[in-house]
């Protein structure tokens, strides 16, 4: 078979249909994959939140303060802390992390949603500050809010060879301490909370002495 | 029947598109940062491949000749795209490991080398073998590049640990490690070859 | 400031042959003399400048038209058509140009570094420094100064290649094996760049 001449006419015609049926197979591709795609972004979205949290929490409310995203969350009803997105200037680029706290910014978790540092370096800020064998580097159940490396004088170990990372991991978790502990103080000082019966404030304690106890748990299982 | 065992084995072996005609060299280095992710990206690329080969070959005689080009880059480009719609809505994770690269496969020299040298010369079939020739050539390349890289950076391969990771040579999942293991494995091979 | 430090971090830091890996066919195989890679690294600069300038409004219209499926496909047939009227433009201004960069002008369609910096700037993948997004201004000064480092790292190459022809290379290195190994150690050279943005 010859191959078609090429007239002008050929070319554009050739050329306008295979795009004409390339852009259409595209577009359905696109449409059938859509949902799927949009179900996972938000999926991904809820798992890094529900992560930094206490099992069986629920996100109650959403919050912008100080450019950070708070999403207070509550357990059988009673508000038991948020997860935070922060953002700090790492070694590489910009490290973004959820971490969550309790009501008195004690750490329950935290996860390292985006990050440009070295792999094998900076990169173990994933894991390094929640190792439970290592109490010293360990971030989790401290008070977020004044975390330092213990080159600055503070009582976290950094991560070996990459304390750049580390001092901007420990930044970040600070701000979210900050941007929190502002935000949840208005609360409780709103008129509502005050008018409170002796029950409520009695389940409130048990439910929180629960959780507390959880850290207290996780505390000495560190120690 | 050997014309198609020949056309197959070629892209495997005496024009492997990594190893002989280095082409492909950009996701080559960018993406074997493990055995996974080499061999992810060998088969994301043998599917576009294969695809486009036959895709070509179909269309060879109603596509005129002065605008080859840009025809074969529009069917190309079409399933790269698929390629990327899919992997995005079922395989999140690699998706998100390739990242850039997935739609640099279209520039990927090896695809439209093979279009333009091949495809668009021969037979639907063999143009099909040919296709999966060179991709499982290409995948093979950067698995083995891949499973070396993170033997040597991390002590794993395929995820699993052979010796501590302490023991890795870092800079082999870096950028530089890239360039170090491929030359040797090059050399290795050429060794090989020249027995 | 910023810019300043964009052309730092895209020439030096996060050098794209070296560091990022895009553009490396043609730094494998243009690099064997200085001139060609001078030429190479000069149509570099002005096809990735314009591209990217024209993919990044490109990029816009796509967003507010819900197709940016079709961003693949859209990119990469006007970097081809932009190659096109290049060659065409400069046949006429300037016969002497056209024919230094020869051959190469057509070849660049297919440089990943072009379709690739045009996708990451338009994503919004690529960052400024402080972690803002880019605009029209800082994308089109960023895709200027990463050409500008693939022709650092082209002619650098390039110069070192001349020296390594003079001398004695084992068979089974010469050629790609040992090109490759001394692209390993200038990668390595330029990782001592990093953190310094």
């Amino acid at each position: 078979m010859a191959k078609l001449e090429s007239t002008f006419k050929n070319m554009v015609l050739s050329l306008v249909i295979i795009s004409v049926v390339a852009a259409g197979a595209l577009a359905g591709v696109y449409i059938l994959t859509l949902e799927t795609i949009n179900a996972q972004k938000a999926a991904k979205q809820q798992e890094a939140i529900l992560a930094v949290l206490p099992t069986g929490a629920q996100i109650s409310e959403t919050e912008e303060v100080n450019g950070l995203t708070i999403y207070h969350a509550t357990l059988n009803g009673i508000p038991c802390g948020a997860a935070i997105q922060t953002e700090a200037n790492g070694f590489g680029g910009p490290q973004k992390i959820m971490v969550g706290l309790n009501p008195e910014g004690l750490i329950y978790g935290y996860e390292v949603l985006e990050h440009q540092e070295t792999p094998g370096l900076g990169d173990k800020i994933s894991t390094w500050f929640k190792n439970p064998d290592k109490p010293a580097q360990s971030i989790i159940a401290r008070e977020a809010g004044k975390l330092v490396v213990s080159k600055d004088g503070g009582e976290v170990d950094a991560i070996t060879a990459a304390t750049i990372s580390s001092r901007a991991f420990l930044s970040a978790i600070n701000k979210a301490h900050a941007a929190y502990m502002n935000g949840h103080v208005d609360a409780h000082t709103g008129a509502s909370q005050q008018v409170q019966n002796e029950d409520d404030v009695q389940s409130d304690n048990v439910q929180s002495d629960n959780v507390q106890s959880d850290e207290n748990q996780e505390k000495e299982d560190i120690l | 029947m050997s014309n198609a065992m020949k056309t197959f084995t070629n892209g495997l072996l005496k024009e492997n598109p990594t190893f002989v005609l280095v082409l492909g060299m950009c996701p080559t280095l960018a993406t074997t940062t493990s055995a996974i992710n080499g061999m992810s990206m060998g088969l994301a690329t043998l599917f576009v491949l294969v695809c486009s080969n036959i895709v070509i070959s179909l269309l060879k005689n109603l596509i005129p000749d002065k605008v080859r080009i840009p025809a074969f880059i529009v069917v190309i480009a079409t399933f790269v795209t698929l390629v990327q719609l899919v992997m995005q809505a079922y395989l999140p994770a690699i998706y998100d490991v390739l990242g850039l690269f997935i739609p640099l496969i279209v520039v990927n020299c090896i695809v439209l080398g093979r279009a333009e040298a091949f495809a668009a010369k021969n037979s639907v079939g063999l143009s099909a073998l040919d296709g999966i020739g060179m991709g499982l050539g290409f995948t093979l390349a950067l698995t083995l590049l891949g499973a070396v890289r993170e033997l040597l950076g991390t002590g794993a391969c395929f995820g699993f640990h052979i010796f501590p990771d302490n023991y890795g040579a870092l800079v082999f999942v870096l950028a530089p490690g890239a360039f170090i293991a491929l030359a040797y494995l090059m050399v290795i091979i050429n060794k090989l070859q020249k027995k | 400031m910023v810019y300043f430090l964009i052309f730092i971090s895209a020439i030096f830091v996060n050098n794209i042959v070296l560091s990022q890996f895009l553009g490396i066919c043609p730094f494998l195989g243009v690099s064997k003399k200085i001139d060609t890679a001078l030429g190479m690294s000069a149509a570099v600069v002005f096809v990735l400048t314009l591209a990217t300038v024209v993919t990044y409004l490109l990029q816009m219209l796509l967003v507010a038209w819900g197709l940016e499926f079709l961003q693949t496909i859209l990119f990469i047939l006007i970097i081809a058509a932009l190659v096109q009227m290049i060659e065409i433009i400069l046949k006429k201004i300037s016969p002497a140009l056209y024919q230094a960069l020869g051959v190469f002008l057509p070849l660049i369609t297919t440089n990943c570094c072009i379709l690739g910096v045009a996708i990451l700037v338009a994503n919004g993948t690529e960052k400024l420094p402080m972690g803002a997004e880019h605009g029209m201004l800082s994308g089109t000064l960023f895709a200027f100064a990463t050409a500008l480092g693939f022709g650092l790292a082209l002619i650098l190459f390039a110069g070192i290649r001349e020296q390594l022809a003079m001398n004695k290379v084992p068979k089974a290195m010469q050629g790609t094996p040992i090109a490759l190994l001394t692209a390993g150690l200038l990668a390595m050279a330029f990782m001592g760049f990093s953190g310094v943005v």
